[in-house]
């Protein structure tokens, strides 16, 4: 099928192009500079577009949301909407815990195109491929738990970094992982024992492995494999008062280790939604802001990139494979506690969360994110999360998109709406920035996919995937900056004039008219397989003694996987960029 | 009595999961034969026998019982009409089952429940429902198991009987085995089994603690009132002295890492989800000086992947009602048994199920008067009481498919033999289920 997507104000960072009025061509799944007279228009004269919108960290599918709708129904009713009259999808169920069916309708109507699982445990691979197989129209890449499994646990105390290589390259073929995620390191693995780890450098107890050695070693050897990705990384001590300085000893451990020399994106950390990790102080009472010091570090150094997990006000739920910190919150607010421990390599927790505009912490909290927006000065090295659904559901981006295009309307809210910790416990009143529309598309679309290290989305060049997003709003008769508007671009951008997917329409006029089944995007090291072969042998029997399930049946075979888009890596032995 | 070992076989399959209990075993090997299963390693009782499963009782062809009454075998085609139109034409349809089917099939059959707006349900129903409304009450602290044969230095059984009902839970997974950080096995652990009974379980435990039946809630209460550091007045409670009570609140609070296993006889006596609302508060409480987690006994080995998936499509765990379009779960309301019992239900089909042996006697009376459907693999009571049956497949067996175990790890089970020549897998005749009422559905249109 062949498109001319005519007219619209295109957005297209990476290549320059700011808010210029232009066509853009569409051959098959592929941008292109050519069609042929059959070409079919699309009249988006004066319309906002942008390439399909990418997050590079959401929780979508796998056990945490199983857990987490099976014990709150409440949340599912929240979120119940009958079978659509006009369109083709189907009925919507859950707020913070939707259903899959409903996370990839709601995704779609965003105009989102791409979209992360940021936590895979391995042994229960399966679990999210199915479940990713249940959501409609995504490109779903996931990240594979590494942090706390007891092989990697080993090769770092054992300094065997070649066999540490060898394993993350064989387990991401069994996960069908796309790259490698580090929760909590060491602290989810002490929770085995109802304990956690303090900061960086407070060596689990069993292992006598710190937090520092594990990062330190997954970034050389993701760097040495010349993964796409780099590691993404949930630093220790989430959500605790003080923990600034961990956040930033975490980002300044990794800086003199070279990147590899193949890749395109700049990073070799992503630091996860950094809002939970910038507190100050000594306990809730007297926290304040740590954001300061870390957004001075992020614009001084460019080995790394974040995302925020920005808080938006709602009652949702948290989840992650930071077990302990969940226990924790269960202690602090008595609301109901999931949890559950995975042999060998991680655990993972869940509480209700309830943030609100006149609680001090939430809003603290709320203001911290904002503070990275404001801060963070290069827009490539940050990008647009709310940690869905931790600090908010991700059907909250355009909200925040609406607060950040408009100092008017943030500026109201701390007059009017939110507790006074916002501007007594935080820098974000001295912030002055308002986003445009070419930030705002770096934000949600470019940096996330250079940040991924997916080059074929993200922008709108030649031969790119064609994933556009087209909304409803006249850029250039719509003052974004406007308080009067905000709820405007909220609903414009919650349910996109056009959402085109590999060449495909999608979304047309906020009706869903096409649902295809989502993509696995997984990783494939090539040049390793002898190796891994070898390091087989020697695991399995390690393996069938302390798992529960036998090593033949712990891969996800391609059952699970269709359709899939494999990403292959060719290794090339050590190859690193020169500093 | 020792077997003889099996010595006539011409091919082995290792590494298959045994499609019987909860515990889901991955490890076994099937023998074979000219294709056929001649015997097993590694499998227990029950599940030997139910792999190597004689086929005398196994339905072979689709049937529709005729005016006279009697079970008449027909063709695919005519059965697969019928059953679309009943159910089609009914207005209060319920599906039920599951438990021993694959993720695969239920999935199909949830498409179905929503295009036709019926009830969809699953043993959980009769079972654990009453523990996963504990958990959507008080909180769900669970594990794999493998965290419990690496970790686990004190593991308690409440209200269950493994030895008897998952015949490899204490030699697999939990009591027995060597551990990372239990390496003499079952010398490294204490093993505290509660019941109101001396069963099997009991016998192997080094402790036994009887209590008097439906006073569980009684005696988990007492438990935490114990660790909380509060006195007992009571000389005994639930038929328990308060002096072992103090003594096995000790064990728990000093455990390093603490596993308890409940079962139906905690979840299905007297004060039902109570019991467990307050054994999850127990365990909570417990982690406040140690390590413990808990986890239901599930029966089949696929009552936790029913309750996934239909969490995953519909974001409700068992007895989903689709009779507005859109799910719906409320207890009482939209389940099974409470359904039948007033006399709502005017179609019901049972896959890989048996509500003629699950069910109670009044419940059962209103299946005689309504349109009923087996899908299944072997005749059973239910069979006696169905209109139409529709023969399938062994999963794990005869077709592929996804299972979650009783602690949701998910296993892919193998296709090893083939399927009898007129049997068609679950997802099969689901599919073809679906595709009929599409077509009704159009017609009306
Ligand atoms: S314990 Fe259960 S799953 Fe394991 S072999 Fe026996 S019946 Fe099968
Ligand atoms: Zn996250």
């Amino acid at each position: 099928m062949e498109y001319i997507l005519k007219n619209g104000i295109v957005f297209d960072p990476k290549n320059n192009v700011k808010g210029e009025q232009m066509d853009i061509l569409i051959k098959d799944n592929k941008i292109t500079d050519e069609v042929s007279s059959n070409a079919k228009v699309l009249d988006v004269t004066g319309k906002l577009v942008m390439p399909g919108g990418v997050d590079l960290h959401s929780h979508i599918a796998g056990p945490k949301l199983s857990i987490g709708r099976l014990y709150r129904p409440e949340d599912i009713r929240r979120g119940i909407k009958p079978p659509s009259r006009n369109d083709i999808s189907g009925f919507e169920a859950g707020f913070s815990l939707p259903t899959c069916p409903t996370i990839g309708y709601r995704y779609t109507k965003m105009g989102y195109t791409t979209v992360t699982e940021a936590a895979v445990p391995p042994l229960e691979a399966k679990h999210a491929h199915e479940e990713i197989n249940s959501i409609p129209n995504l490109d779903i890449p996931t990240l594979t738990l590494f942090g706390n499994n007891w092989f990697m646990l080993k090769y770092v105390k054992e300094n065997r970094l070649d066999d540490l290589k060898v394993f993350i390259s064989k387990w991401l073929k069994l996960a069908k992982g796309y790259g490698v995620k580090i929760v909590n390191p060491c602290g989810s693995e002490a929770w085995g024992w109802g304990k956690n780890v303090d900061g960086l450098d407070d060596a689990e107890p069993h292992w006598e492995v710190t937090g520092r050695q594990v990062i330190t070693s997954l970034t050389r050897v993701n760097e040495e494999l010349g993964l796409p990705h780099s590691v993404h990384v949930h630093t220790n001590d989430l959500g605790h008062p003080g923990n600034y300085e961990t956040t930033l000893e975490t980002f300044d451990c990794v800086k003199d280790i070279k990147k590899n020399r193949n890749v395109d994106r700049n990073q070799i950390i992503h630091c996860t939604h950094v809002q939970f990790h910038s507190y100050k102080g000594t306990s809730w009472r007297d926290v304040s802001s740590g954001a300061t010091e870390l957004i001075d570090y992020i614009n001084k150094h460019n080995h790394l990139t974040c995302d925020v997990g920005q808080i938006t006000f709602d009652e949702t739920t948290t989840m992650t494979a930071d077990a302990p910190m969940e226990y924790d919150l269960f202690r602090l607010t008595g609301l109901k506690w999931a949890n559950k421990d995975i042999e060998v390599e991680t655990a993972s927790g869940l509480i209700p969360a309830i943030y609100s505009q006149h609680a001090p912490v939430s809003v603290l909290q709320w203001a911290v994110g904002l503070e990275f927006f404001m801060g963070v000065k290069d827009p490539w090295k940050i990008a647009l999360t709310t940690d869905s659904p931790n600090a908010g559901p991700f059907i909250r981006y355009p909200k925040i998109i609406s607060w950040l295009m408009s100092q008017e309307k943030l500026q109201d809210m701390l007059d009017n709406d939110v507790h006074s910790w916002a501007t007594k416990r935080t820098d974000l009143g001295t912030y002055n920035r308002e986003y445009s529309w070419d930030e705002i598309t770096v934000i949600t679309r470019s940096s996330p996919a250079k940040i991924l290290g997916l080059e074929d989305r993200g922008h709108l060049g030649l031969n790119a995937k064609a994933d556009i997003s087209v909304y409803d709003i006249d850029v250039d008769d719509f003052d974004p900056t406007l308080k009067s508007n905000s709820e405007t671009i909220e609903n414009k951008l919650l349910n996109s004039k056009y959402t085109i997917k590999d060449g495909e329409i999608l979304v047309k006029d906020a009706k869903i008219v096409k649902l295809v089944k989502s993509n696995h995007i997984w990783c494939n090291v090539k040049g390793l397989e002898n190796s891994e072969r070898l390091l087989e042998n020697r695991i399995k029997p390690e393996f069938n003694k302390y798992y529960t399930i036998k090593y033949e049946n712990y891969g996800v075979n391609d059952h699970y996987i269709k359709p899939d888009t494999q990403v292959n890596v060719e290794y090339m032995g050590e190859n690193y960029e020169s500093n | 009595m020792i077997e003889k070992p099996i010595k006539d076989y011409d091919k082995e399959v290792k590494n298959c999961s045994c499609s019987y209990c909860g515990n889901n075993c991955d490890d076994i090997t099937y023998l074979l034969k000219n294709d056929e299963i001649v015997g097993v390693r590694h499998a227990c009782r029950i599940g030997a026998s139910k792999i190597i499963n004689d086929q005398d009782q196994r339905l072979l062809s689709p049937m529709i019982r005729n005016d006279e009454g009697i079970l008449e075998e027909t063709t695919w085609d005519v059965a697969l009409d019928k059953t679309a139109r009943l159910l089609h034409n009914s207005t209060r349809p319920v599906l039920y089952g599951w438990g021993e089917t694959s993720v695969e099939a239920i999935k199909k059959g949830i498409k179905i429940a929503e295009i036709t707006g019926s009830v969809i349900d699953n043993q959980s129903t009769i079972c654990h429902g009453t523990s996963i409304q504990a958990f959507q009450n008080v909180g769900h602290p669970v594990m794999t198991l493998g965290e419990v044969k690496n970790r686990a230095d004190v593991i308690v059984y409440v209200g269950t009987n493994p030895m008897d009902d998952h015949p490899r839970h204490l030699s697999r997974y939990t009591t027995f085995p060597e551990g990372f950080f239990r390496r003499n096995g079952r010398q490294d652990r204490t093993i505290i089994t509660l019941d109101p009974k001396y069963t099997n379980t009991a016998k192997v435990s080094d402790k036994w603690i009887q209590f008097n039946m439906d006073e569980d809630y009684l005696l988990f209460n007492a438990l935490r009132m114990l660790l909380k550091g509060e006195e007992l007045e009571e000389k005994e409670v639930a038929g328990v002295s308060t002096q072992q009570l103090e003594e096995l609140i000790k064990i728990m609070k000093n455990a390093e890492y603490g596993a308890l296993f409940f079962g139906l006889g905690v979840s299905q006596t007297l004060a039902k989800q109570k019991n467990v609302d307050v054994l999850i508060q127990l365990i909570e409480d417990l982690n406040r000086y140690s390590k413990w987690s808990m986890l239901p006994m599930r029966g089949f080995f696929n009552v936790s992947g029913f309750n996934i998936a239909l969490t995953s499509e519909t974001g409700y765990p068992y007895g989903v009602d689709f009779s507005r379009g859109y799910p719906r779960f409320m207890v009482g309301e939209t389940t099974t048994i409470d359904l039948l019992n007033r006399r709502e239900p005017d179609f019901f089909m049972a896959v890989s199920a048996d509500p003629g042996v699950q069910f109670p006697g009044y419940t059962i009376k209103h299946l005689v008067n309504i349109p009923t459907i087996q899908v299944d693999t072997h005749w059973g009571p239910y069979t006696e009481l169905s209109d139409i049956v529709l023969p399938s497949t062994r999963v794990g067996v005869e077709t592929e498919g996804t299972a979650y175990r009783m602690d949701s790890i998910p296993l892919f089970m193998k296709k090893v033999i083939d399927k009898p020549k007129n049997c068609h897998s679950d997802e099969w005749i689901l599919t073809e289920l679906y595709k009929r009422i599409e077509q009704l559905k159009q017609e009306d249109e």
